[in-house]
């Protein structure tokens, strides 16, 4: 760890000395005493306004007073301060109060019906440190109330106390400045043009940090009171990003959900989807008991015994392959690497749901396992390049800390992409323009240094030769890999060996050594020895026959590559679904496991970093079933125990095998594909938006609301070869379907169309068996 | 009314005057009223898209400053200072006159299109108070009649002409160019100066040659 | 003999004063000719030596200002003409700029390449038309002669100067609203620091400057640092426009060497309206506190207003009779700061509010001697605790009216109303229309 030198600057506060960073604003240096000055527009995360005037207190600086009070959100502590607040002032305390006054003018005090009331910051600072009673007998400015600024968010300009914290945040963090102040005077008010709404990813925050109940999210409103929730810091299940939350349950029920407060990692911030899609844990669908498959062909509710019975039957002996998906926790992930491996005797295991490929298994092995990349490494890059990688809408969190180096030191940012995305817009990215396929030859143009970060998406994998040319990239130049999975369990999958050629803490299967290693943790004579299939090899090897049972988390057949292939195979093999809510896995499956939700238990995510986020369990008196527990059952069911009974010991026994010294998987480089397109063609190309139909923000309406809407995304010189301008209707189809939608044209390499992967009116995967590089014919509709 | 192709042009003049092209945002509602006598959606969609910002930064803006209007006002648009100076010397009763003699609030526009009425603050003119202003032109010294009699002659189509201005009465479109900074070519007509102007100029020549 | 001194005013009585034929018969753009040939420190010096004060109010030192512009930084640099005129009573820059807008023009050049700057600005505000045709045409012109562009008057100096025509925000008159409204945001001011001297528009180092006083530049140029200090006192130098207006028998415009007082500049004004008698005045503007016919000998200079319990300010001298209700007058003010309240800081937006309902009621003779006892305690909450300076110029004249004509407030209580009529104190009582 390098140690930075810091200035430090001693000041006196109400009598006590403080020594703290140079550029350390007074109004933090007093927190550090535990000096509370009261305060609305500073944030320490937003640029200083010194807006409200609340946290005026007194300073003279080496013996000479300011003629008036200060803001002391905006004046960095200076040798020789003496600052006087409102506990040792009688003039800052007056000020304040006087501030509290005015603030209180036009603020409707409508407390009993706020949902703000009772953690507001207004009503506790008025108590504390104002008159406590408002002197004001006048009339106020009355405005509708409240109004929709988007489909999840309300605004109540009468509350509003114009701190700015909303506007601040939307300009310079997020970079969507959709609401800003209008008007002037005490007619200023928040707002948004009348023709845009606020839908921005991070829109959520703003009702975070609103200091008074002007902006509320539609989906907690009338909810509950604060002091009613029990709050349990929690990790977010969304994302690889690894977002600190903040969990707040009544009665077993989650109503809302906080950023968390982690400085390294999402600050104080989180995305749209952290917030509020949380929904589908109290779906009414949810599985609560197992099921089993009757003779009938039916699957109807059975008791546990019988359903571990059933499943063991259906396994034991068998040729079986563990399909993971990419959201378990580290500590059920590692229970399907033991189970597959201890009870199941194979390698045949893979978390990747998803369009994947054998380089970038043989990637993950070589070059992210084991590999530390993480957000300190974007504060001090010099150059960020994004490969495969859309971190607006694939890592938000990741999208929010280059946003803040480009916009306080122009970070240089460059994207080898299909298509310009809004989110590179905002991160004022170098676009080079790429067509499908043909992504190696702009990286091997790229020149970076030691310094430099090469961020990788998990879609780097579906252009043959791409993951080669990063990793010949970053040996030419010494630049940093990250690679970053949208899936918040992938990290966690690839560190506990939940993939067919790694076993836990990175070993190569293919190296004796490591399977010796394990062997000897385990308990069991050997391990299978040779790499197992990929997710798409047991689905076809399950259709033929060739494996004669499936063991299934948390899958969406369709999300990956051969998805009709997908579902025959589960028609076909005896299937073992580990799941929360009915799906085409456990529609086809023989025996159906229910299995806890995040908030019901407790465990670990890894994130891209592979940062370990622990959480607890946010509902009290949970069974906790998490899959590891299940997994132990079974196997000792099959006679090959795992013994992880509790996730505490399956975390405990990670942690003993968690590091690597041996050598890494060796990298053999692939070559790239290019693929020639004729004039009424185009290479197909897509990406998973933010907001869209994935599993996770069913009967999320408010949060639906906000997504971006779908479109065909074309060249303009294709756009006049097509005769079509932006809102006409295009078709996209080949052999297998086609989807209509409106055109947006836009800047896409030429030889590319554009689709959201999964979004309304556009499930690619499903309708046209591909997301992304083949050919599709594009016409007007 | 969508923006002309000329229209367009000139917005992107405007626009290069500026070393950094957010800079422009005032001269184009400016222009933008020029076209279409007041801020119209379109207009804010336009001036977003040709200065690359979010269309609630336009708005934003533009409703900051009274002189941008959301709704249209009058072919004149008639303003009486009311700031105290004004108001104590007459301002008051010219506003109130006028208001009874159009039939119009605060910011009302006459039936006919012609008149809008608006109280204004300091015009910096007091040395001729009471003002009013039309279409931002200096009406000095007014009384109550003579402001009668203004808005009158504008209902006629035959606006009087300002006492500190071209030789004749502009309309509010017209003059929204010349805020964008288009010359409209009557810079040299009229005074050069009121007589309040030359009090001082005139004593001190007197007493310099006495 | 007058004491009367027109320099910037010297021929405003000439049909074509504006012109920039007009303008170069008496010697116009000659300053620049000769400052282009000068080192740009010297102009610097020689303006610090002059002791020319900024005329916008504050009265900061003109070349002390320019001096702190660092050179060599490899930046742009900007100047920026404040002709925001706004301020309650302020109306010597629109005259200037109707009658002589190249004397602006010949200033800019002057003061652009003392700072180094290549790009200038006039920041106008929007409600003066005509004054926006005089200096747009007068800049196309200077364009047309050579004197703004690429390589002016053959000095190899390039300048552009653009017009920025405001839209009715009188907040923009501070300088760090007019920055960001230059910029195109709303026109609200910025913290400080940093200055703009060191970060001001698009953060390059920028100098704003007050109409009268970049205009008072070219003179000094051709006459010397001596000349213009031999007006003026000991440390308020030269001349300067002094705006009087009100009851006053004939309100106008007088240049004069400061330190002048409104006896003697009565006096040239043929004296208050006949039959009446001064009650109360504006030394410079609304924001400035009060004066009464006690301070009629206080010299008009930066520290003899302000020794006397007020500020120079604009020099707007507004002068009121005893037909005047101060109730009324005060509120018309405070109106006008609500009115013009940026919003960004809650005192000002708040306060404001708050004044104008309490001065309501007062003028309508409603409320207790309390609610007096109350406007000063939110004045003190106001004053010196809002983000700039416009609420300290709300607070002026309520605070100011207090002290002296409290009584007045206690009369419209006692009678349920105003005890004087308005028509009064118009010009045209006695017409009645």
């Amino acid at each position: 760890m390098t140690t930075e030198v810091v200035d430090m600057i001693t000041v006196v506060i109400d009598g006590f000395e403080v020594s703290v960073p140079k550029g350390t604003l007074v109004i933090r240096a007093a927190e550090k005493l535990g000096i509370q000055i009261p305060r609305f527009c500073d944030h320490p995360l937003l640029d200083p306004v010194g807006a409200c005037r609340q946290c005026l207190v007194d300073i003279e600086i080496n013996g000479r007073p300011f003629p008036k009070p200060q803001a002391s959100c905006t004046i960095p502590v200076e040798p020789g301060m003496i600052v006087k607040t409102q506990l040792t002032s009688p003039v800052a305390q007056k000020a304040q109060e006087g501030i509290m006054d005015f603030l209180l003018v036009n603020h409707p005090l409508d407390c009993p019906v706020c949902d703000k009331g009772g953690e507001c910051p207004l009503q506790n600072q008025a108590m504390s440190t104002g008159r406590g009673e408002s002197r004001f007998e006048g009339k106020k400015r009355l405005f509708d109330k409240p109004i929709n600024i988007s489909s999840q968010v309300l605004l109540d300009r009468e509350r509003c106390v114009l701190c700015a914290r909303c506007t601040r945040f939307s300009e310079q963090i997020a970079a969507d400045p959709f609401i800003t102040l209008n008007e002037r005077g005490a007619l200023q008010q928040v707002g948004i043009y009348q023709n845009q709404p606020f839908e921005s990813y991070f829109s959520g925050n703003t009702v975070q940090i609103c200091p008074v109940g002007a902006l509320t999210g539609a989906s907690y409103r009338f909810q509950a009171r604060p002091f009613d929730l029990v709050s349990t810091p929690s990790a977010c299940e969304h994302c690889a990003s690894g977002c600190a939350l903040r969990t707040d349950i009544r009665r077993g029920k989650t109503l809302r959900r906080l950023a968390g407060d982690d400085p390294e990692v999402n600050e104080e911030w989180n995305c749209d989807k952290g917030r509020w899609a949380f929904k589908y844990v109290t779906a009414l669908d949810r599985i609560t008991n197992p099921l089993v498959r009757d003779s009938s062909g039916e699957l109807r509710e059975a008791s546990w015994p019988e359903a571990i019975a059933a499943a063991s039957l259906g396994l034991k002996g068998k040729r079986v392959g563990v399909l993971v998906g990419g959201r378990t926790t580290v500590e059920d992930a590692y229970g399907y690497s033991k189970f597959a491996r201890v009870t199941l005797n194979t390698n045949d295991i893979d978390f990747r749901s998803r369009v994947s490929s054998d380089e970038e298994r043989d990637f993950i092995a070589s070059h992210v396992v084991g590999t530390s990349t993480t957000y300190r490494d974007l504060d001090r890059a010099d150059h960020v390049l994004l490969v495969g990688f859309e971190p607006e809408e694939e890592s938000p969190i990741v999208f929010l800390r280059i946003m803040k180096h480009v916009r306080k030191r122009a970070l240089k940012v460059s994207a080898i992409a299909t298509k310009l995305s809004r989110g590179n817009e905002k991160l004022q990215a170098i676009f080079i323009a790429v067509a499908p396929g043909s992504e190696a030859e702009a990286i091997a143009k790229i020149e970076l240094t030691a310094k430099s970060v090469i961020l990788v998406g998990e879609r780097a994998c579906e252009s043959a030769g791409t993951l080669s040319a990063v990793v010949a990239l970053a040996g030419r130049t010494n630049a940093k890999i990250g690679w970053i999975p949208r899936r918040a369990g992938e990290p966690g999958a690839i560190a506990t060996g939940a993939i067919g050629n790694l076993l836990p803490g990175g070993r190569p299967v293919s190296d004796p050594a490591a399977r010796v290693d394990v062997a000897t943790a385990w308990g069991v004579d050997s391990l299978p020895t040779s790499a197992g299939k990929n997710s798409d090899q047991i689905f076809a090897s399950a259709k033929t026959g060739e494996l004669d049972a499936l063991v299934v988390g948390g899958v969406d057949p369709l999300d990956g590559a051969l998805a009709s292939e997908a579902l025959l195979a589960l028609d076909r093999a005896f299937v073992v679904s580990f799941e929360i809510r009915p799906s085409a896995v456990t529609s086809r499956a023989d025996v159906v496991f229910p299995v806890a939700s995040v908030t019901e238990k407790s465990g670990s995510f890894m994130n891209w970093e592979g940062r370990s986020r622990l959480f607890e369990s946010a509902v009290e008196g949970s069974l906790q079933r998490s899959d590891v527990r299940i997994l132990s059952m079974l196997a000792d069911a099959i006679g090959k125990p795992i013994t992880l009974n509790t996730v505490k010991s399956a975390a405990k026994e990670f942690a003993t095998l968690s590091k690597w010294d041996g050598a890494r998987a060796s990298f053999t480089a692939s070559n790239s594909k290019n693929i020639s397109v004729t004039s009424d063609e185009a290479i197909l190309t897509s990406w998973r938006r933010l907001l869209d139909d994935g599993s996770l923000q069913e009967g999320e309406v408010n949060l639906a609301g906000t997504a971006r809407k779908s479109v065909v995304v074309i060249s303009p010189k294709r756009a006049s070869a097509l005769g079509v301008v932006d809102g006409d209707n295009v078709k996209v189809s080949n052999t297998q379907g086609s989807i209509i939608l409106p055109v947006l044209v836009e800047n896409i390499h030429d030889d590319a169309v554009w689709l959201p992967r999964k979004s309304r009116g556009a499930h690619l995967l499903e309708t046209l068996g591909s997301a992304s590089g083949t050919l599709v014919k594009v016409g007007k509709a | 009314m969508a923006f002309l192709d000329k229209e367009q042009q000139v917005m992107d003049s405007i626009i290069a005057r500026y070393p950094r092209k957010r800079s422009a945002i005032m001269p184009l509602l400016h222009f933008a009223q020029s076209v279409d006598g007041f801020v119209t959606n379109e207009a804010i969609e336009l001036i977003a898209k040709k200065l690359e910002l979010e269309t609630a930064e336009v708005s934003a803006v533009s409703t900051f400053y009274t002189q941008y209007k959301r709704k249209p006002v009058g072919e004149y648009h008639v303003g009486v200072c009311t700031n105290t100076l004004c108001a104590v010397m007459g301002g008051d009763a010219i506003f109130a006159g006028l208001k009874e003699h159009l039939g119009l609030e605060n910011d009302g526009v006459t039936a006919d299109g012609q008149v809008s009425l608006e109280h204004i603050e300091c015009n910096a003119a007091c040395d001729y108070a009471p003002v009013v202003m039309a279409n931002w032109e200096f009406y000095d010294n007014q009384t109550v009649q003579s402001a009668k009699d203004l808005v009158d002659s504008m209902r006629a189509g035959n606006p009087k002409p300002p006492t500190r201005g071209p030789n004749e009465l502009h309309n509010w479109k017209e003059t929204s160019a010349v805020l964008a900074g288009l010359n409209d070519g009557h810079a040299n007509e009229g005074v050069q100066a009121g007589d309040a102007s030359l009090l001082g100029l005139k004593i001190s020549k007197k007493g310099a040659q006495g | 003999m007058t004491k009367l001194t027109p320099v910037l005013s010297a021929h405003w009585d000439e049909k074509d004063s504006f012109t920039i034929e007009g303008y170069k018969r008496h010697g116009g753009y000659t300053a620049a000719a000769k400052a282009l040939k000068m080192e740009p420190d010297a102009i610097i010096q020689l303006v610090k030596d002059s002791g020319l004060r900024g005329r916008g109010g504050a009265g900061f030192p003109t070349g002390m200002k320019w001096g702190f512009i660092p050179q060599g930084d490899n930046k742009d640099h900007y100047l920026v003409v404040n002709a925001d005129e706004s301020e309650p009573g302020t109306c010597k820059d629109m005259p200037l700029l109707l009658a002589n807008p190249h004397v602006l023009i010949e200033g800019i050049i002057i003061g652009s390449y003392a700072i180094r700057a290549k790009y200038a600005f006039i920041y106008i505000r929007g409600e003066v038309t005509h004054v926006v045709r005089r200096v747009q045409q007068a800049i196309e012109d200077a364009y047309k002669a050579g004197h703004l562009g690429k390589n002016i008057f053959g000095s190899g100096v390039d300048l552009e100067l653009v017009l920025h025509v405001g839209a009715g925000a009188y907040i923009c008159g501070e300088e760090t609203a007019l920055l960001d409204s230059l910029e195109g945001f709303r026109g609200q001011p910025r913290l400080r620091p940093p200055f703009p001297a060191i970060a001001g528009l698009y953060a390059r180092p920028t100098v704003v400057n007050n109409v009268e006083s970049i205009a008072s530049v070219p003179s000094i140029i051709n006459n010397g640092a001596e000349w213009f200090q031999a007006m003026g006192t000991e440390k308020s130098k030269g001349m300067t426009l002094y705006s009087l207006s009100g009851h006053v028998a004939n309100p106008g415009q007088f240049e004069a060497p400061l330190g002048i007082t409104l006896r003697e500049l009565l006096e040239l004004a043929g004296g208050i309206r006949k039959g009446h008698q001064l009650k109360f005045w504006t030394p410079g503007g609304s924001s400035t506190p009060l004066f009464t016919a006690e301070h009629l000998d206080t010299p008009l200079d930066y520290e003899g207003v302000s020794a006397a319990g007020s500020m120079l300010g604009t020099k707007a001298l507004q002068i009121f009779d005893e037909t005047t209700c101060i109730v009324r007058a005060v509120l018309r003010w405070t109106e006008f700061y609500k009115h013009e309240s940026c919003g960004k800081c809650t005192p000002c937006r708040e306060g404001t509010w708050w004044l104008v309902q309490i001065l309501k009621d007062l003028e309508s003779g409603k409320g207790t001697e309390a609610d007096l006892d109350k406007l000063l305690d939110l004045c003190s909450n106001i004053m010196g605790r809002s983000f700039c300076a416009l609420a300290d110029g709300a607070a002026s004249p309520i605070v100011s009216s207090l002290k002296y004509f409290r009584s007045e407030y206690m009369e419209h209580l006692h009678n349920g109303g105003c005890p004087l009529d308005p028509q009064a104190s118009t010009l045209f009582e006695k017409a009645g229309v």
